[in-house]
């Protein structure tokens, strides 16, 4: 299954793990899943309408989903999902 | 640890408004919203006087009420107030009537706007216990938290994409720093740095000290308005990357306003980008609040090229509410604005100043700024430090024997006969 790295601000819902595994073909649905191991993650990373939030960043095997697929991005067993809260210039 | 502030009340969601303590904490847990510093107003307003500024040193902290730590200022006491030119002669070159610069290419220590938010960040790093001090930087930032970490003795680590400019680079490595330089545009180190920190219990100036560091941007619009004889400028114009300064600009003018210390008046705060990563410019273009990310960055600017521009969303905000509007700038626009500030100013500007040149006359050209108001344009690093955007692109040195004759014939005549045309 997809590796998933936690950011610090969600590990309360992980019970503090950094890193989770989940399944699914595509980000959308591995959030799904997360959601059902995890639940209340979801809303946090996605607002009411199911989009993913506009201070939260996922990136496939560090490559931002918005140049991929959004949420359709597929993903495989080896991938490395990351949540990455926005961060600022420098 | 110092009594806590009595006018730093707490740290606040941007998005939702939910209060959190003074901790090095980034992010809302509920909606990953930006934390931001919340303060006293009410209790500042009695306390933080014109009279009072003034009697204080020309440095960024006579503001230090409206800044984000308990104590006093342990790092960088000495940063900020830097000088604010009326600019003529670029003036005239514009076609407006009134034109000034804020000139941070001189602030100190080490000549970019960032030694600002660094100097509140380490400051509220110590307050927090921290001994390790870290920032993902595209040049100014490292060499700021190399600095100011150097002379007050605390550990670093700054972290940089690999194709920076020699000057930014060697500007953090002599301060005896450690320089990780990262295979990857600026926003894969962001995303880097974002899961280092927390990891290693460091502080890291712009992830989980964010509120600190953001608010020292403040000072900078705090200073324009004292330095204009307690009053805002009616335009400013203000580079974007994050977006970051143009928001801590409006924020500074209204808690100037909402203080007594400058009259209301109508201002507005303007963006420019380069074009090779204008994803906030574009957006307030399009009359959009979605900024689509930029992918590959691609601009002499690289100071100014993240992609993902985690403040653009409140920076379109900003000019959306004051009126302003944004600009970019070609490379060959940028090198033209260095070369403008510098030949009619004397101030010799990064390439992010030749950005805010660039679109500065943009600006004035399509009537966002009318020629018979008054800008500031602010100019936020030194342009030592990107000498490679302009090599081979002012001129050369005429090089000549040590002879009299020689000057006389080759120089002197030339320039004479090229004068008489």
């Amino acid at each position: 299954m997809p590796s998933i790295l936690i950011p610090t601000p969600l590990r309360k819902l992980t019970n503090e793990l950094e890193t989770v595994s989940a399944a699914g073909a595509n980000v959308g649905e591995l959030l799904d899943n997360l959601e059902k191991a995890f639940p209340g993650l979801k809303e946090r990373v996605c607002d009411e309408a199911g989009n993913v939030r506009r201070f939260v960043n996922i990136f496939v095997n560090g490559e931002d989903i918005r140049f991929l697929a959004e949420k359709a991005t597929p993903v495989q067993d080896a991938d490395e999902i990351s949540i990455v809260p926005a961060i600022a210039g420098g | 640890m110092d009594k806590p502030s009595p006018f730093f009340s707490n740290l606040k969601c941007r998005e939702c408004g939910r209060l959190y303590p003074k901790q090095a904490i980034h992010v809302c847990d509920f909606d990953f919203g930006p934390l931001e510093a919340a303060y006293d107003y009410d209790a500042i307003r009695g306390v933080l006087t014109r009279d009072v500024i003034e009697s204080r040193p020309q440095s960024m902290w006579r503001y230090r009420e409206l800044l984000p730590i308990d104590g006093e200022p342990s790092v960088g006491r000495e940063v900020g107030f830097t000088p604010l030119i009326r600019a003529e002669r670029l003036a005239r070159v514009l076609g407006i009537r009134e034109l000034f610069i804020k000139n941070d290419t001189v602030n100190y220590p080490t000549l970019s706007f960032k030694d600002r938010v660094v100097s509140v960040a380490l400051s509220r790093a110590r307050e927090l216990g921290f001994k390790v001090v870290a920032c993902a930087s595209t040049g100014n930032l490292a060499n700021s938290v190399a600095a100011n970490a150097a002379s007050a003795g605390m550990k670093s680590y700054v972290l940089i994409p690999a194709d920076l400019e020699q000057g930014k680079v060697l500007g953090s490595l002599v301060y005896g720093t450690n320089v990780i330089a990262i295979h990857g545009a600026y926003d894969q180190v962001n995303r880097l740095c974002s899961e280092i920190a927390g990891k290693y219990g460091w502080g890291f100036v712009n992830v989980n000290l964010r509120p600190y560091y953001s608010e020292g941007s403040k000072s900078m619009g705090f200073e324009i308005a004292e330095q204009l004889g307690w009053r805002l400028p009616r335009h400013t114009v203000i580079p974007m990357a994050s977006g970051s300064l143009l928001t801590k600009l409006h924020k500074a003018y209204k808690e100037f306003v909402t203080l007594g210390l400058a009259e209301k008046s109508d201002f507005s705060v303007h963006g420019a980008q380069a074009t090779g990563c204008s994803p906030i410019s574009e957006a307030r273009k399009r009359g959009s609040d979605i900024v689509k990310p930029v992918a590959k960055p691609n601009t002499i600017a690289k100071s100014l090229a993240i992609g993902t521009p985690a403040d653009g969303y409140y920076a379109i905000q900003s000019m959306k509410q004051t009126g302003g509007a944004a600009e970019d700038a070609t490379d060959e626009e940028i090198v033209e604005g260095i070369k403008l500030l510098a030949e009619h100013e004397g101030i010799f500007a990064e390439t992010a100043g030749g950005v805010t040149v660039a679109c500065a006359r943009k600006l004035i050209e399509s009537g966002a700024i009318p020629r018979n108001e008054s800008a500031v344009l602010c100019i936020t690093g030194h342009g030592l430090k990107t000498q490679e955007a302009i090599l081979g692109k002012c001129g050369e040195p005429r090089v000549i024997n040590p002879s009299l004759r020689e000057f006389e014939e080759r120089i002197y005549k030339a320039d004479e006969a090229s004068a008489a045309v």
